[in-house]
Parts: structure tokens; sequence; C-alpha cells
């Protein structure tokens, strides 16, 4: 879809109902500022991500649609409802459709800021951390108390050790 | 701590001390991040939350910084005691009125804030009187750095922290500035100076946040791009914007001065007889007089009240305040009425102690 104003890639279509009949009218992004169409764009953060996100996605949204976390157990589409991520890991399972909306949103796909000293040194820890967490709600709800103790105690010691000084 | 304590004083970010004070009010740095272990707060249930919270409690409790943090767990406290924590910007709104385990760990001073289970595990602030973004930002640092000793934090190489929203992914951080421009929104100026900013990617919101409109004149000018630049790039394209605003502003002030001086002076004149005497003052029109009655003061057109004691009326007048100070629930009529008694005893007190 081109700008009508300019010839570039539109990405905001307004669709007018006038008597009855509809008009639909495309602009890219800085044709669309001039035209003042985008003026309420501070009001609403989610519906604009969402449609930011609908965009990226249009051709794709079959394949994605089955794109679940296997860690919070989200879907690909729930994300794209509601704006919101469900867990760290989904910047890895969502990648794909994910880099070009932060493009979009920021300019920019690369962090280029402060680097935590401890982070990656912990991320080995806490990926079992998580794995043995998920474990014991498992134990938990299938009332195996003995392992879900077990579990627990693993789980502190594990927690202490990663925590330096 | 002792919330009840905090209404005596106005809070660091209404002290309006430092740099440009008569048009900068304050600074704010906020930093998101999330625990790596964790589904984030959207998608945890109570006993995970309840989880991130024990945790991190302990551990800002212990944390080695000067000043030492205080954690106030929320769902112990009154709504009216969260509304207090609003008004002092020590909380979002959303944080207070939300369900479930969450909770603050605050300086004494006011200056630092670590918020627990808002949008993001941790939302860690850092808000300093002036236009002081830089000591801001090293305040917040230091404290992110000595959090991270002992809390791992959700980071990936590539994308920086990582964050509940896309929006924020990166440095999570929002640098904020937040300004009192009375003169620019009465000679209708103001929405050409939003233009100017949206243009370079920066937000301009209303008092408290998100959503809320800008009265009494207090905008809050930050930046939108998290991911791709570097904190100090952030800062800097805020604090390189921010007097070009000021000088503005001060223009503004000027022309009008100099082209309308009867009728701004009525103006602020009027302001300060309406709050000398009504019966009733909603909340709106209490920041909407203020505000003149602030910009009379720091054009010298009117000396019956110095400017402290305008910014302790600001905060002083709001519900949650009002109902703090006067050590009752009150609805909403009431509130009113209450507002305008307590503004016709503070500003005659004020007049006595001039004379």
């Amino acid at each position: 879809m081109k700008c009508q104003s300019c010839g570039q890639s539109a990405t905001v279509h307004l669709t007018e109902i006038v008597n009855g009949k509809k008009k639909e009218t495309h602009f890219c992004q800085d044709c669309a500022q001039q035209q003042q169409l985008l003026k309420q764009q501070e009001m609403n953060l989610t519906a604009i991500l969402q449609s930011v996100i609908g965009q990226h996605v249009g051709g794709q949204t079959d394949e994605l649609s089955r794109l679940t976390c296997p860690s919070c157990g989200i879907k690909y589409m729930e994300f794209k409802a509601a704006g919101r991520c469900g867990c760290p890991l989904d910047y890895q399972v969502f990648r794909e459709p994910l880099l070009p909306l932060l493009e979009r949103i920021h300019r920019g796909v690369k962090h280029v800021g402060k680097i935590p000293a401890h982070a990656l040194g912990h991320a080995a820890v806490q990926t079992e951390l998580r794995d043995l967490r998920q474990q014991l709600r498992t134990a938990v709800e299938q009332e195996a108390y003995e392992d879900a103790a077990r579990l627990r105690d693993l789980i502190r010691q594990k927690e202490t050790a990663d925590e330096p000084g | 701590m002792n919330l009840d304590s905090m209404t005596h004083s106005s809070g660091e970010w209404l002290r309006a001390f430092g740099p440009e004070a008569d048009i900068v009010i304050s600074s704010r740095i906020r930093l998101a991040r999330n625990l790596s272990s964790f589904p984030f707060t959207n998608r945890a249930n109570t006993h995970q939350k309840a989880e991130i919270e024990t945790y991190l409690k302990a551990r800002l409790e212990k944390l080695e910084f000067d000043p030492r943090l205080v954690y106030l767990t929320l769902a112990n406290l009154t709504p009216l005691d969260r509304q207090l924590l609003v008004e002092r910007q020590l909380i979002s709104r959303e944080l207070a009125n939300s369900e479930g385990p969450r909770g603050v760990a605050v300086a004494p001073n006011e200056i630092i804030s670590v918020m627990v289970n808002e949008e993001d595990h941790i939302r860690l602030q850092v808000i300093r009187s002036g236009f002081t973004l830089d000591e801001a930002w090293q305040d917040a640092d230091r404290l992110d750095d000595k959090l991270e000793e002992r809390v791992p934090y959700a980071f990936s190489e590539e994308l920086g922290y990582l964050t509940a929203c896309p929006t924020n992914v990166g440095t999570g951080l929002r640098a904020s500035v937040m300004l009192h421009l009375p003169a620019l929104v009465l000679i209708k100026q103001i929405e050409k100076v939003f233009r100017a900013l949206q243009k370079i990617n920066l937000a301009v919101r209303g008092l408290y946040g998100e959503g809320s409109r800008a009265s009494g004149d207090f905008y809050q000018i930050s930046n939108q791009v998290t991911l791709g630049k570097s904190e100090t790039t952030i800062i800097n394209e805020i604090r390189d914007v921010i007097p070009q605003i000021i000088t503005y502003e001060r223009q503004a002030r000027q022309t009008l001065t100099r082209e309308n001086h009867a009728q701004v002076l009525d103006r602020v004149k009027r302001a300060f007889g309406v709050l000398k005497n009504a019966a009733m003052m909603t909340s709106e029109e209490t920041m909407d007089l203020l505000s003149s009655v602030r910009l009379g003061v720091n054009l010298g057109l009117i000396d019956d009240i110095n400017i402290n004691e305008v910014n302790d009326l600001f905060i002083h007048t709001q519900p949650a305040h009002l109902q703090k100070i006067l050590g009752k629930e009150l609805d909403s009529e009431e509130r009113n009425s209450e507002r305008a008694r307590f503004l016709r005893d503070r500003l005659r007190e004020i007049d006595g102690n001039m004379n």
C-alpha cells in the first residue's frame, strides 16, 4: 500500500463512513502527522502497539499464531492482543516478529547501554532455578509433599549459592 | 516509616530547590528491571507474585546503600495511604490501584523509591528537585549496581534489560523533567512546543504520568526510545532540549509582563483572592489557581506569599494529603469545602506572618 500523498509505503490507514459511503485513505507516518491524523497517538499506547504489531505480522499470522513460549505458556496471539510479553524468554521465542516491531518503536534493535556486571554469569543458574521452581509447583499441585520439600531445599541452596557476598 | 509525618513537608519533587527551580520542578530517572527466573508481573499468579515480593523485599531491606531503604507492603496499607504515596510521586497510580502482593522500598528523604510488582518486577526511581538529571542518573546507576549484585536481572546481550512491554526494552530507562510552564500556556504557544518535542521523539505528559491532564500547568518531558541508545545519550538528548524550553517560557513571561501587565496582574490577584475566599474548591481548580499565583510570585507581581508556601499548598490540597492532614476520611463534596477552608486558614496564617 502506497501513501496517497507522497508515494512511500503507507502505514496509517483511515476508514471514514461519509453519508453511508466507505472512504479509505492511506498515508505514511510523516504525511499522517502532517494531516494531524496521529494526534491521539499518546492516548492509547496499547492500541497503537497492537496496530503496529498487526502491521508487521499480517502475512505470517498462521505460522506465528502457533508460537507458544515453553516457559510462561503465552501464545504469540496473546502477546499481540495485550502488547505485553509474559516472561523474559518471550524475547527469544518471538524474536523474529519482535525485531521489526522494536525497530519501529525505537529505530534501533541492538542494546548499546549499560551491561550489568553479574547478569550473564547468573544466567545458567537462573535457568536451572526456573526449571526447579516449575517442578516444585507441579509437586505441590500433585500433593507430592516429600518431593516438594526436597525441591524447596534445593532451590534455597541454589539461590544462596548464586548470591555473591 | 511513618506515613503521617510525610504530610508535614512537600516531599522532594515539589521542594523546588536547585538549578532553574522556578521553571524546572524536578528531574526523574526510572529504570525498569525484571528477575530472570519469573514470568513478568502481568503473567505471574498470586503465588509467584508473593514469591517475587518476598525475594525482593529481603534484598532491598538488606541493601548496603546510603540512604537505607524502608519497605512498605502495599497490600497492608489503606487506600488512602496508597493514594498519599501516589501524590508524593513515590509510586504509580497503577501500582496503588492494582491487586495482589506488591510494594515499594522508599528512602526516608523520598529521593529514591523502588516499586515491586509494577508492570515490571522492579521499577527503580530517583527523583530530585530542580534541573538535576545527571545527579539523579548517578544515584539510580549506583543503586542499580548494588541491587544487581544481589538480584539476577533478566538481560540479553542483544536486547539489553528485558521488560514486560517492548517499549521499555534495552536500557529500561525513562528520564523525565517536570516543568511549570504557565506563561507558554497563557500565550497559547504550548502546543507548538509539544509538536517540536514530538518531532524529536520526546513525550509530553501531565503531572501524574501517562494519561493524566496537565493540571496546574505542570508538564513532564521524557524520552520514548530505550533501545539502540546509551543511557548517557538518552539523558543528554533531554538535558539539551530543556534549556530551550526554559528560554521560551522566560520569553513568554517577559512578553506577558511587558505587553499584558494589567491582565496578568489581574489574573494573579484574582486567583489569590479566590483561593483566600472560596467556600468550595476542587483539586483541579486549586491547581489552576495556584499555578497563576506561582507565576505571580516568580514575576514579582505578588508578595503576599513565598514560593515554598505555594509549593506546599500544591501538595497539601491533593485529596489524600488533605484527608491525612485533617485526620479523617471525606467524600468528594466534603473534601471540596474542607479544601476551601484549609486554603482560607493557611493563607490567612501566611498573611499574618508577613505583616
